[in-house]
């Protein structure tokens, strides 16, 4: 898959999650109406429009809202490296050919970055200190460039989204919940006598909303794991040099403390795994299922892979 | 009757299909060529940034470094050939131009080895750093402009949209390929 395909499949794969998401606030808002009020609409109604509303400000402030719960500042120019910083960026960018996205500094030691934004004229990139002060050159040069590519194929839109709506998904599925246990107590006895098929509705919906939010969050790691090596490859086509991101990873790799800044809700729009978790070392079911990132080894090898490739290519100097 | 309306039919599609590719092919090709042109005056603007930051630099050295005016006289000679062949529209000569320049500047940062204060001056190490970051924006636009004037040389020499493209008049476009003297040179061979 090209960076061009990439770009196609990010926007089909933005709406289907949007309906998907719309679709379960109905159920859960349909499922309240049958069980609970009598009513019909009311509680269906106030679902679609809370998931309208969601969907509505993640999409048009979720960059906003990530920044924001990561303490993201603004570049000091007269700081040598942080402008070094800003200075790379703009190089990237003209390989990328995208507008110039907003810049930012997080203030946190370790070391991490991320891309965020609804499409390349409204985007963000963000690095932390720990970032900047541990890598050189040339490497932040393959971080920013992996960045970019999340941005040039609408990876940032897709992502955001996810974080914004899993984060409502969970608050949802948690609420309902809580307002079920008290309903469920007043309602018990004097409730009619509603036949088997009830139950089993009642059964399967109850269920619905317990894993609800464990499948959301599956699911965004699964949309992230596989869009990473997609961005460590098409990053380095970029800038013609793998090598640069190849020693970034293992220096972000080897230090693996958790990133405090980030917020469990955004990791896996993130470079690296925030939580220093240490299974994205390894590769196996329950691995594959639960990391956000796929296993740094593997990433630093593909990519030293593709340096040896450009470098056989090249005629001996 | 109803044959003739068939082969009719048939004829106006294929004349419809043809239309339409030919407005498609001639859309793109405009669409290359004005990416082209719009990288190659990337190109432009970061070279002209270029231009403005070596003087600075030259400056900087001199305070430390008062008795290499041969380093210094080939830069101002480099740069103003650069400069006159970039007003020129001048791809190839530029390319040349550029290389002789890249040359000066590096035996310049050669002399900068022998001076230590020099190399800690903070004045001295943000303007080697705009410097560096400009190098490597001309060369991404370099990099840009190259893989779209690819994109369009191919599609102006290549069947069928070559038809097109002779129809129209578009003509392929130059690539811009800095010429340093150490590229150029054969790998030495010892036995």
């Amino acid at each position: 898959m090209n960076i061009y395909e990439q770009e196609k499949h990010n926007r089909r794969a933005t709406w289907l999650i949007v309906i998907i998401f719309i679709i379960f606030f109905g159920i859960i808002g349909i499922g309240f109406d049958l069980f609970f009020t009598g009513v019909p609409p009311v509680g269906s109604v106030i679902a679609i429009i809370i998931a309208g509303i969601s969907v509505l400000t993640s999409y048009y402030s979720g960059d906003k809202i990530v920044l924001a719960s990561t303490g993201a500042r603004a570049v000091n120019h007269s700081d040598l490296k942080e402008h070094q910083f800003y200075n790379i960026v703009e190089e990237v960018k003209i390989s990328s050919g995208l507008p110039m996205p907003k810049v930012y500094i997080i203030p946190d030691p370790d070391p991490n970055a991320f891309a965020t934004g609804r499409d390349p004229q409204h985007s963000s990139i963000a690095i932390t200190e720990g970032l900047l002060a541990k890598l050189n050159r040339e490497e932040l040069q393959g971080v920013v460039a992996h960045e970019l590519s999340h941005i040039k194929n609408y990876d940032i839109r897709l992502m955001t989204l996810i974080a914004a709506l899993v984060g409502a998904i969970v608050l949802l599925a948690d609420w309902s919940a809580r307002s079920m246990r008290g309903l469920g107590r007043g309602r018990s006895s004097s409730r009619k006598g509603g036949g088997g098929g009830q139950v089993i509705l009642l059964v399967i919906w109850l269920f619905l909303i317990i894993i609800a939010p464990i499948l959301a969050q599956i699911l965004a790691m699964a949309v992230s794991r596989k869009r990473e090596y997609l961005a460590d490859a098409s990053g380095a086509e970029m800038i013609r040099n793998p090598l640069g991101l190849a020693s970034a990873l293992a220096k972000i790799e080897s230090a693996a403390e958790p990133t405090r800044a980030i917020k469990r809700g955004v990791a896996h729009i993130c470079i690296a795994d925030p939580l220093g978790r240490s299974f994205t070392a390894k590769e196996g079911f329950v691995a594959n299922l639960m990391a956000t990132h796929p296993p740094m080894p593997e990433r630093i090898r593909r990519l030293k892979e593709m340096g040896y490739l450009i470098q056989s290519n090249q005629p001996p100097a | 009757m109803s044959i003739l309306l068939v082969v009719l039919g048939a004829v106006a599609l294929v004349v419809l299909i043809v239309v339409v590719w030919v407005i498609a092919a001639y859309n793109g090709l405009v669409g290359l060529r004005n990416t082209v042109k719009n990288a190659w005056s990337q190109i432009d603007v970061q070279l002209k940034r270029r231009y403005d930051l070596i003087p600075n630099l030259v400056e900087t050295v001199k305070g430390y470094a008062k008795h290499e005016n041969t380093t210094f006289e080939n830069i101002a000679k480099a740069r103003s050939a650069c400069m006159s062949a970039s007003a020129a529209g001048a791809v190839g000569e530029l390319g040349k131009a550029e290389g002789t320049l890249m040359q000066a500047l590096k035996s310049l940062f050669m002399v900068v080895e022998n001076y230590p204060e020099l190399k800690a001056n903070q004045n001295f190490l943000a303007l080697q750093e705009e410097l560096s970051s400009t190098e490597n924006r001309v060369s991404f636009a370099r990099q840009f402009y190259n893989d779209n004037v690819m994109r369009l040389n191919n599609a102006v020499q290549m069947f069928p949209s070559n038809i097109i493209a002779g129809m129209f008049g578009f003509k392929p476009a130059e690539f811009f390929e800095i010429e340093s003297g150490e590229e150029k040179k054969a790998p030495k061979v010892q036995f």
